[in-house]
């Protein structure tokens, strides 16, 4: 679990072009969107791509992605648990 | 840099039909365009409908006489059928006789074609004839060329509110004095391009588009063309010309908020109506019916709401999208939506927004759902588009 | 109604050197697109974290508009912008993205930028810009529409200063030309004097 959320915060920064943030400045409970890091619904869409490309999760309402992209911890355990490779 | 901007001429297809008057009865005889795709094979295709115009490219290339080495793209031969008609609709002979312009709006340009081929470029020598065609300048230059017309060619490309934009841009040439006549308007064909980027932000509908519903589930993509023909009072008077309408007002005005999604308070289209609102001289309670953009994903119709309730108040006019009909049919959509709110004038209707069934739960506002009969002076139709550009326009009665 | 209007400024950004007003101000050798708009980006000391999910194009109109924009008052000033190959970088792009069957997994992130306007978005959302904007496909630089077109909005109070700017990028080749066009100035709006500034 420790390495897929290090695995996730460096995946975010990555795709999401977040330029000044390196993976230690994300702790595992903070929020992604709003206050947190600021993603937006066009960074969430990026995510819900990723979930499917790098684990094998399809989700088709992007709604779905909002209890899933709370945290890095949500995450983490949403992907241990629905991940199909 | 006063006078009024007449409509003398109007041309369109789409999927609703390929003629001013086809489309006229389909809106009022509740008949839509929203099919399966069939003329692009995508991946998609079991999971999307479409507005789809059903003539194949070959078919289009042998209405308009082209060569078989022509290099026109889905959207340029939209694009000269809707303006042919346009033209022809307004008694037009010589069309260099007055200073006459072409404003063209295009979001997708070339890409069907480019799309098609693109693999092809390096080794089939018939493909690279298209190469050129991408450029999303092409099909207006197409259009002028298939006119006659040597005078100003200009093509905007500002998403989903471009066609607004360039009736706009046309009637303030005819205002200030630059151009005598213009032909306005703007095509977009379907293209596999813009259904996957559609699909990647999640707001295609799987069935028929619902606007304003609290169920709806997003957008139909449509495909579509159409032309209206501006021109100055003293080229209608000098020539006795029959005025189809007026257009009496024009808005535009930046959402300044995120590069797809509108506000939460319709920022952007609250500017854009009141801008056309004081353009016109009118006002809101001059309105008979509202054309809105409406397109049926979640975030438009609840942004679009709330604007027109801070624009009208309680007492929001009549309104529908007729988005169910046609689908969305992006750069175009402010094009065929300035006729079907001309044909709203000229025949005293509210077309009636198709597939509403409950009520959104963020406000009070219902849709007229079913053909409706009634006086009509003015008309207002919105447009809006990524990048937060917002457009309204304003119709009146001759 | 129908005054004078003029250039109070302009900017170029080609070749990896800025110039505003005529004079270079800033320059870096040998790096790719990418890497200069990045130490641009830094040098003008903006804080703006969304500039790197922009696609080159509105990081090319960003840094232009931000050269002009950073230091006035911009209530009311509309954009006009055009070039002559759309958003095409970014098209092909997503193109290429979609064109996979076997890798298929397209970009929203890069979609969103298949619009040439999305730019102007980008500078009205920073510059919290609420007026018109509009962006037009010509086959070369055209002088005569802009001096036009910012006179007819300048002439029916549509804006208080146009920015009007001409962004071109294709397969890492780029030129911006941004101007800001008010009625107070010494350059005065013409199509000689703006082609003139074009090709110092």
């Amino acid at each position: 679990m420790e390495a897929l959320k290090q695995e996730l915060k460096e995946k975010i920064i990555t795709i999401l072009n977040l330029e000044d943030i390196q993976p230690a400045d994300i702790n595992d409970n903070d929020a992604l969107f709003g206050d947190g890091l600021g993603l937006d619904s066009i960074d969430a869409l990026e995510l819900i791509v990723m979930l499917d490309k790098d684990y094998g999760i399809k989700l088709s309402d992007p709604k779905e992605g909002r209890a899933i992209f709370q945290s890095i911890e949500t995450m983490a355990a949403y992907i241990t648990e629905n991940r199909t490779k | 840099m006063s006078g009024r901007v007449a409509i003398t001429g109007m041309g369109i297809i789409s999927s609703i039909g390929t003629s001013v008057e086809e489309s006229f009865n389909a809106l009022i005889h509740n008949k839509p365009g929203i099919t399966a795709i069939e003329n692009i094979q995508t991946i998609h295709a079991n999971a999307i409908k479409v507005g789809e115009i059903k003539k194949t490219n070959t078919e289009m290339e042998q209405e308009l006489g082209l060569d078989a080495d022509n290099n026109y793209s889905r959207t340029a031969m939209l694009g000269v059928l809707a303006a042919k008609q346009a033209v022809q609709n307004a008694g037009i002979n010589n069309i260099n006789e007055y200073n006459t312009g072409i404003i063209s709006a295009t979001s997708v340009g070339g890409m069907d074609m480019t799309e098609k081929f693109f693999y092809d470029y390096f080794d089939k020598e018939e493909s690279r004839k298209y190469i050129d065609s991408h450029d999303a300048g092409d099909s207006t230059h197409k259009i002028a060329e298939q006119l006659g017309l040597k005078g100003m060619v200009t093509t905007i490309s500002t998403a989903c509110s471009s066609a607004a934009n360039a009736i706009m841009l046309g009637a303030r040439l005819i205002k200030a004095g630059k151009l005598d006549r213009v032909i306005v308007g703007g095509t977009d064909a379907l293209s596999k391009f813009t259904i996957n980027g559609f699909k990647t932000l999640m707001i295609l509908s799987d069935t028929y588009n619902t606007p304003f519903d609290n169920n709806r589930k997003g957008l139909n993509l449509g495909e579509a063309a159409a032309f209206l023909v501006l021109e100055s009072d003293e080229v209608v008077k000098k020539q006795n010309k029959k005025v189809l309408a007026y257009l009496s007002g024009y808005g535009n005005a930046n959402d300044a908020y995120h590069q797809t999604a509108s506000s939460e308070n319709g920022e952007g289209a609250y500017l854009a109506m009141e801008k056309a609102f004081k353009v016109s001289g009118l006002k809101p309670q001059d309105i008979d019916y509202i054309n809105a953009h409406g397109t049926a994903t979640p975030n438009n119709d609840l942004s679009e709401g709330r604007a027109l309730i801070r624009t009208f108040g309680t007492n929001v006019p009549h309104f529908s999208s007729t988005k169910p009909f046609t689908g969305h049919t992006l750069a175009a959509a402010a094009a065929i939506e300035a006729v079907f709110s001309v044909l709203a004038l000229q025949h005293n209707k509210v077309f009636p927004n198709l597939n509403y069934k409950t009520k959104m739960e963020e406000f009070d506002l219902v849709p007229q759902t079913v053909l409706m009969e009634k006086e009509i002076n003015h008309v207002l139709s919105n447009s809006f588009g990524f990048g937060g550009n917002c457009s309204t326009l304003l119709f009146s009665k001759s | 109604m129908t005054g004078k209007q003029y250039i109070s400024g302009y900017c170029s950004i080609e070749n990896n050197t800025v110039k505003l007003n005529g004079q270079e101000i800033f320059n870096v050798p040998d790096a790719a697109f990418a890497e200069f708009a990045k130490q641009l980006y830094r040098d003008m000391e903006t804080d703006y974290p969304k500039f790197f999910k922009m696609d080159n194009l509105s990081k090319l109109s960003f840094l232009a508009a931000e050269l002009l924009l950073k230091d006035g008052d911009n209530e009311n000033t509309a954009l006009l912008f055009a070039n002559a190959s759309s958003s095409l970088d970014t098209d092909v792009k997503f193109n290429d993205s979609i064109s996979d069957k076997d890798n298929y997994f397209p970009s929203p992130a890069v979609f969103v930028y298949t619009l040439p306007n999305i730019c102007l978005g980008e500078i009205s959302i920073k510059h919290k810009l609420y007026t018109e904007n509009s962006f037009f496909i010509f086959d070369t630089f055209n002088p005569e529409f802009f001096a036009n077109y910012a006179a007819v909005l300048l002439n029916t109070d549509k804006a208080a200063k146009v920015l009007c700017g001409w962004v071109e990028f294709l397969n890492d080749e780029y030129r911006a030309f941004v101007y800001l066009v008010s009625v107070n100035g010494t350059i005065e709006h013409t199509p000689q004097n703006i082609q003139t500034l074009y090709l110092s």
